[in-house]
């Protein structure tokens, strides 16, 4: 899949530009639940944005009320300075990519992709979808009903209808929830080409923190009806701010402790006897109880006495409860003198044995890694929600 | 296991005694009855002898009637039609939890005899019914007009009959219709008139073919409504053919009659049906 260069500007971009998506106070009330709650979000315009929570957490509400398909209790949506809150969806140029694809079954490829330039009296309509079915690479199967092809091909035609609209927003709702694996990482890698190639914004609702990493410039994380933290997948994975981020996006080991002192760019933390220090633009409390937060992969294990090549926090009397191994890394279960098992994940570089189960290891990780969240939040929120 | 030259067609055997027993030899019996000797009488008895005049002299005396049939039933299906349709587009996808109430409603009708009930739109047509009553207050209609006895009042027994048999299949397949679909036509700019119309309708023509073809197919064959609601002038090919059966003892004629009726039918529906672009009804 590839688009030439020439092929940008056979299809015009809004007059306007390209314009920012804006969320303000959004809230959705259904009959026995609040869906959304006072919701503010601004996507820049020709961003890739995700909006990454488990099921139930309001984000498909949200981009229904983008695409017009809910009507929001509260609250107002914005395309630049065009309020769109109340527009009906056919009058939006927002498009949408529908989970299952919801391709129109009496028609063929051609004219399912024909279907939005129709609607508005485009013409040169089957010039422009030859274009976008062989961005797609589906050229040969234009005269296919919908029903005779495979569940990627589907995929790419539901991408192809929306995206041949070139809407100012397109909204992908879980697209690639229906394929298998392997696809799933191919398509996620042609999408984000495509959308870099096109330039235009898409919100990509989803529930796979892996597929919004790899997809995602920006990271909305949503959990009831609110957003968690919103930024890079980088920051949100290296400084997450609440327990809900640090473990519905990745694994973290989060260990109690207490702070005991905050003074210049590090505070100190007591924790089960020994102190930790975390950067002060990493701790998201600087008095009183508090999860101290470090990545697995950046917690490093030796056999006890061993020195470590980290010149952090160490920990000794950890004992080896449980070793998994996976190719390219091994997963440890370290039981810790305080009875937590931390988990540290290894790169299997070959540079040492694997440690064998019951043998009795050191504990370190680089004080710069590490984070502190406020002792007040779920130490097990988003631990257990994904798929 | 080896399979015999003719396990295909052991495997044919049940479903065509079924057809043999209860199609080809009542078929059969009404196509030599078509063809008996039209001088035949219940104390002479009938005999086959290829008569084929029957069909021609029952087309030449019977060409309104059958006209007439064919006529007030297509209206009548077209009637079925719409009202049908917003009827079982109404229960499909905005009745919630009435949905079942409803159904059962549109079935209700049928726990009375076809009689009966045909019977009690005569009471409500009668000229000193109220509904004529309260045409007349309004002055839609004069004083010594009447709805019984008028093509309206054979048609509204034809659409109230039938239409049961519209909504069914109608709403069988309007029910099936992914929801999704009908946003996306609006995510795709369609407002929500063109969204029926690319959409929903064509989403819909199973159902629409199939409740017209149970609606349109009894209704040309039916002498009830016409018996009871009509007058002479009304008569449809139902009566003339009850009438030579039972009244004149014409079998003949009336067994002609009954064949030209089935042909022009299956022909109307094999048309409509390649029209229609529905041809895996068939």
């Amino acid at each position: 899949m590839s688009l030439a260069a020439d092929r940008t500007d056979t299809t015009a971009r809004p007059a306007e530009g390209p314009r920012d998506l804006r969320l303000a106070a959004l809230t959705k009330e259904f009959a026995t639940f609040t869906a959304v709650r006072s919701l503010d979000l601004t996507v820049p315009a020709g961003t890739f944005f995700a909006l990454l929570g488990p099921s139930g957490c309001g984000k498909t509400t949200t981009l229904r009320m983008v695409a017009g398909l809910e009507t929001p209790t509260s609250g107002t949506i914005h395309l630049g300075d065009r309020d769109i809150t109340w527009e009906k969806p056919y009058r939006r140029p927002v498009n949408t990519v529908f989970q299952n694809y919801a391709l129109f079954p009496h028609l063929d490829i051609h004219e399912n992709v024909a279907f939005g330039l129709r609607r508005r009296g485009v013409k040169d309509v089957d010039q422009q979808v030859q274009e976008m079915l062989e961005l797609v690479e589906l050229e040969s199967q234009a005269r296919k009903k919908p029903p005779q092809m495979s569940g990627g091909q589907q995929q790419r035609v539901a991408l192809a209808r929306a995206l041949i609209n070139r809407p100012e927003v397109l909204l992908l709702d879980e697209p690639l929830g229906a394929l298998d694996l392997k696809l799933r990482r191919s398509m996620q890698i042609e999408i984000k080409r495509i959308q870099e190639e096109v330039g235009l914004t898409f919100v990509h609702v989803t529930h796979d923190q892996e597929e919004a990493m790899t997809m995602a410039d920006t990271i909305a994380v949503m959990n009831g009806g609110v957003i968690e933290q919103m930024g890079s997948p980088t920051e949100l994975y290296e400084n997450p701010q609440t327990t809900f981020v640090a473990n519905f996006l990745g694994q973290s080991n989060l260990i109690a402790g207490t702070v005991a002192s905050a003074e210049g760019d590090v505070v100190r933390v007591d924790m089960h006897g020994t102190q930790v220090s975390i950067p002060v633009d990493r701790a998201h409390t600087r008095t009183g109880a508090g999860w101290v937060g470090i990545r697995p992969e950046k917690v490093l294990v030796a056999p006890a006495g061993e020195p470590i090549d980290a010149p952090g926090n160490h920990m000794t009397g950890g004992v080896v409860t449980d070793v998994s191994f996976v190719g390219v890394s091994t997963q440890y279960l370290v039981r810790m003198p305080w009875g937590q098992e931390l988990m540290a994940f290894e790169q299997n570089t070959g540079r040492r044995k694997i440690l064998r189960h019951g043998a009795e290891v050191d504990v370190s990780w680089r004080p710069e890694f590490a984070f502190l969240l406020p002792a007040d939040q779920d130490v097990r929120a988003g631990a257990f929600e994904e798929d | 296991m080896r399979r015999g030259r003719f396990t295909g067609y052991w495997l044919m055997l049940p479903a065509a005694l079924w057809l043999g027993v209860f199609f080809v030899i009542p078929f059969y019996s009404l196509l030599a009855t078509s063809l008996y000797d039209p001088e035949g009488s219940v104390l002479t008895g009938y005999d086959v002898t290829w008569h084929v005049a029957n069909f021609a002299d029952a087309l030449r005396e019977h060409a309104d009637e059958l006209w007439r049939s064919l006529w007030y039933a297509g209206v009548a299906t077209v009637i079925c039609a719409v009202l049908g349709y917003v009827l079982a587009y109404a229960i499909a996808f905005k009745a919630g939890r009435w949905r079942n109430v409803m159904l059962v409603l549109v079935i209700a009708p049928f726990f009375t005899s076809f009689l009966v009930r045909t019977l009690s739109w005569k009471l409500i047509l009668a000229d000193d019914g109220f509904v004529v009553d309260f045409l007349q207050t309004l002055h839609l209609m004069g004083e010594d007009d009447r709805l019984l006895a008028t093509p309206v009042a054979v048609i509204a027994g034809l659409v109230y009959n039938f239409l049961p048999f519209m909504v069914l299949p109608l709403y069988a397949s309007l029910e099936k219709i992914d929801v999704r679909l009908i946003e996306a036509a609006g995510d795709l700019y369609a407002s929500p008139a063109r969204g029926f119309w690319k959409v929903t309708l064509p989403l819909s023509m199973p159902g629409l073919v199939a409740g017209t073809l149970l609606t349109f197919i009894p209704s040309a064959g039916d002498y009830i409504n016409a018996q009871l609601l009509g007058s002479t002038n009304q008569r449809m090919v139902g009566n003339v053919i009850q009438d030579l059966f039972t009244n004149t003892g014409d079998y003949a004629t009336a067994g002609a009659l009954s064949v030209t009726l089935m042909v022009i039918i299956v022909a109307m529906v094999v048309l409509y049906i390649r029209k229609a672009g529905t041809e895996e009804l068939l």
